[in-house]
């Protein structure tokens, strides 16, 4: 009586606002493996459930029953060969029984053939990287969370930390390869509706793939302990339906142009270093801190350093190139020239280090070529 | 524990410190290892209650990410080798000789060696966090290359305590097993051994097996840190993979090292108190040696995601798959133990009652994560902390807690106050299924693990979890204050203690002379 004054639509709103706060299961997803995969889970989940309620059946039954304040005696038995032979082959078969749909999934899932996009996937401390192979499309893809929400100075907004500034495109409908690898440690891609997640390890490829019938925005996370900022290096997927996606690719593509013609402007020192802290939040922060101090022992800082302090070229090097066997990451490809030459900029002239000279993006456009 | 006792005519214990620091007798070595494991189990639980204490709310309040990695690394490895090892090695060395009618361990000053190794290890090893670039950050299970190029320097203080804690472990088996097969008493017969000698022999030989990997395994990556070397770094042409290759083969026994003596323990608490011979004991016999068979062959179902290829992948969730039989075995058998019993419930039985309803759980999830397809859902989510964490803590931890109420009367001659161990098993119950429960939940709608802060999805349940963490930490000083009392003043117990208690241990007086044994009883 009451729901349907209420009204359907009411208790459906309520559905879904409950259910957001208090998800207890495995997504159905949105891919045909997904909802196989979450098959699969159920059918074991209540196999487990049914052998749980025979066997804890029998136990409550016997605390119950068989307890001495009830006046219970001791039986005498203890072996029975026939019962001891039936209760291992009974779970075997049942074992069988999982097992071979297990199989039929899992060869599925490992059919990596036939794709019609290719995109590369690079892991790094703490970003993706995705680049389409033959499309000449590659951007970075990083954390948009603001770092007062993490701080708790400001009210934390709807997709906290599943959120990135340039999400992974991928068209509707066709079968997308994933490659899959590492610039630093292991990480591992991850997202929960399309049921794919695989290591990204340095020095090696991986593979896997996905086909998402529907267009919308799919969210996951790093799964892999890969440092400090592990928890804050999500992926967001938005699935485009093919007109969408081209037009996407083509707006891509021309901004990278636009960029490019950007560094051949004259830039201002003050400009600069407006643009330098905006890329220092984003790329540089995590390790050497909002004051350029670092963290000592783990991360080196800035401030006052005699690379930020000396000559330009070798605080170019190690930007550009970073440093081998240390955390200090290659920024050549993650940036564009302009971002370098202001970060650079910005870095020689924060937080007391006045060298006072300008590092300007022609400059660093020419290094890139 | 054992402090008014000297009852034989041969020599006591020595007195003052160096009673401690000397000792060979297996009482004195195990209260020294029982001890020193509880302490590191406070230790351990208090990083994990910082960490609970950090996820109680979504955002970064207490502590900060690089830290909070810290914690969850010293958390594992401080209750992997600190507190359950330890533990289940100091109930091996209290009860193995009573057990088998020996007068002491088959090479008692290695005994000593092997536990003064460990406060050393521990304190090396605690002392990272004080270092400049703080304590290891990359997980218990310390993957390369993060453990080894990405590491802060403190990684090598950690390499050599695990060094030290693995020589310790190899002779604590050492020592065990040469007890078993020769310090019998005449009679005693293999397969008249109580069935917590049986695991821990299995064990033994386990722990014999795979400490040497872990020891090869920390030893290449400190080659590779400081000598030149590439094993897991494929820039050099190693493989980080072979890292988790090395690890696991190591970590995949070990895991059963620490819940095979757990086994035992129940199996031997549960006849008592249903008053029933165990049921088929022949089987738990041979379940425990396939299950410890099979440990070998399954390590890669924890690299299911790595990018194995097809054929290793089915492999490895077939193998996985078995273990479930022999394991569903000791289940079974566990469940007819008690079927048409006289059952009473003392607080070593509601240790062990809850040890197998819970353990079962944590087995059917296990079975859950060994099917391969669906563990591309489950890998490195909090549905395997809630997994590992359902057969560590009411798995092994509820064990040894069953074990020490069981046997805490024989050690100090006095009964433990009943009221407060009763107390004290359900704060932990209670505690432990609000804490790892709504792991499932979280693990499922997609929470990793190992994460400092989490999206706004996850945040009721994990403030449940954190409130259970607390109610389960703060129970153990309960624990602690009952075991103090008993040791000081309270009932005094008899030499049976329990109604249905069997086997030698309860044939020597409580409390146990410091010296058991000393002509060998004669097993019919």
């Amino acid at each position: 009586m009451i729901k349907t004054i209420l009204g359907f639509p009411a208790l459906l709103l309520f559905a879904t606002a409950s259910q957001a706060a208090w998800e207890v299961n495995l997504p159905r997803g949105v891919t045909e493996v997904s909802r196989e995969i979450y098959d699969l889970h159920m059918t074991i989940f209540w196999i487990c459930v049914a052998i749980g309620v025979v066997v804890f059946g029998v136990m409550l039954w016997s605390v119950i029953y068989h307890r001495k304040s009830r006046g219970a005696k001791a039986h005498n038995f203890h072996e029975n060969v026939l019962v001891e032979i039936a209760w291992t082959v009974v779970p075997f078969i049942i074992l069988i029984a999982m097992a071979v749909p297990a199989t039929a999934t899992l060869i599925k899932m490992y059919d990596n053939t036939e794709a019609e996009l290719d995109i590369q996937i690079t892991g790094y401390q703490w970003k993706w990287r995705y680049q389409y192979l033959g499309e000449e499309i590659d951007f970075f893809s990083s954390l948009s969370t603001p770092r007062d929400q993490i701080n708790n100075a400001a009210v934390k907004g709807e997709h906290y930390l599943l959120e990135v500034d340039n999400p992974l495109v991928i068209p509707a409908g066709k079968k997308v390869r994933f490659l899959l690898t590492a610039n630093d440690v292991i990480h591992s891609w991850w997202v929960p509706d399309l049921a794919v997640k695989k290591d990204a390890i340095p020095g090696f490829i991986n593979e896997a793939w996905t086909i998402v019938n529907e267009p919308g925005v799919y969210r996951g996370q790093c799964a892999e302990l890969c440092g400090k900022d592990h928890g804050f290096m999500p992926i967001v997927v938005e699935v485009k339906a093919q007109a969408d996606f081209d037009a996407w690719l083509a707006e891509v593509k021309q901004a990278d142009q636009d960029k490019a013609a950007e560094a051949q402007k004259s830039w201002t020192l003050a400009e600069l270093m407006e643009t330098g802290e905006e890329v220092y939040n984003k790329a540089c922060l995590a390790c050497h801190q909002a004051n350029g101090e670092g963290i000592p022992g783990v991360f080196p800082g800035l401030k006052n350093s005699p690379i930020a302090l000396g000559d330009p070229g070798p605080h170019i090097d190690v930007v550009l190139n970073g440093k081998q066997g240390t955390a200090m990451q290659a920024f050549r490809d993650q940036l564009t020239a302009v971002e370098l030459a202001a970060v650079i900029t910005y870095e020689r002239n924060a937080w007391g280090n006045k060298v006072g000279d300008l590092v300007t993006p022609a400059q660093i456009a020419e290094l890139k070529e | 524990m054992n402090t008014s006792v000297a009852v034989s005519h041969h020599h006591g214990p020595a007195s003052g410190i160096s009673r401690w620091l000397f000792t060979t007798n297996h009482k004195d070595i195990g209260t020294l290892y029982l001890w020193f494991s509880f302490l590191m189990f406070l230790t351990g639980g208090c990083m994990a209650l910082l960490i609970r204490a950090e996820l109680f709310q979504p955002g970064l309040q207490l502590i900060q990410p690089d830290f909070f990695n810290q914690m969850t690394t010293m958390h594992g490895l401080i209750m992997v080798f600190g507190a359950v090892m330890p533990a289940f090695v100091g109930l091996a060395n209290w009860m193995i000789p009573l057990m088998v009618g020996a007068p002491d361990m088959a090479l008692p000053r290695m005994n000593n060696w092997s536990f003064w190794i460990l406060p050393f290890a521990f304190a090396m090893m605690i002392s990272t966090l004080f270092m400049d670039g703080g304590a290891p950050n990359f997980g218990w299970t310390f993957y390369a290359p993060l453990s080894t190029t990405y590491a802060p320097p403190s990684v090598t203080f950690f390499i050599f305590a695990v060094h030290m804690m693995g020589i310790s472990s190899i002779m604590g088996a050492i020592n065990i097993i040469a007890t078993i097969l020769n310090l019998r008493a005449p009679g005693m017969t293999m397969m008249k051994l109580p069935l917590f000698v049986w695991t821990w022999l299995i064990t033994a030989f386990l722990l014999i097996a795979v400490m040497p990997v872990l020891a090869g395994v920390v030893t290449m990556m400190l080659m590779d840190i400081h000598f030149g070397t590439s094993f897991f770094d494929a820039a050099g042409g190693g493989d980080p993979v072979l890292f988790q290759h090395v690890f696991w083969f190591f970590g995949h026994p070990e895991v059963y090292i620490m819940i095979l003596p757990a086994f035992g323990i129940v199996s031997e608490i549960i006849p008592t108190f249903a008053r029933k011979k165990l049921f088929g004991y022949a089987s738990m016999v041979y379940a425990t040696a396939s299950i410890a068979v099979l440990s070998f062959v399954v390590w890669a179902h924890h690299m299911f995601t790595v990018g194995l290829p097809l054929a290793g992948e089915l492999f490895f969730m077939f193998a996985t798959m078995l273990i479930a039989v022999p394991t569903g075995v000791k289940v079974f058998n566990w469940v007819a133990t008690m079927f048409r019993g006289s059952m009473t419930f003392e607080t070593p039985m509601l240790f062990a009652l809850a040890f197998v309803v819970l353990f079962t759980i944590g087995g059917f999830s296990g079975l859950m994560l060994a099917i391969a397809p669906v563990d591309f859902q489950y890998h490195d989510t909090y549905f395997v902390v809630a997994h590992f964490h359902y057969v560590l803590v009411p798995g092994a931890v509820f064990a040894i807690m069953a074990g020490a109420y069981y046997w805490l009367p024989k050690w100090c001659g006095n009964y433990y106050n009943e009221t407060m161990g009763k107390v004290h098993f359900w704060c932990n119950f209670i505690g432990v299924n609000i804490t790892f429960f709504p792991m499932h939940f979280i693990g499922l709608a997609g929470m990793p693990r190992r994460i400092p802060d989490y999206a706004l999805q996850f945040a009721d349940f994990n403030a449940i979890a954190t409130v259970g963490a607390f109610i389960f930490g703060f129970s153990q000083l309960i624990f602690l204050y009952n075991v103090i009392s008993c040791i000081r003043n309270s009932k005094p117990a008899s030499d049976r203690v329990w109604e249905g208690s069997h086997g030698l241990e309860w044939t020597v007086a409580s409390p146990a002379p410091y010296h058991s044994f000393s002509e060998p009883p004669q097993v019919k």
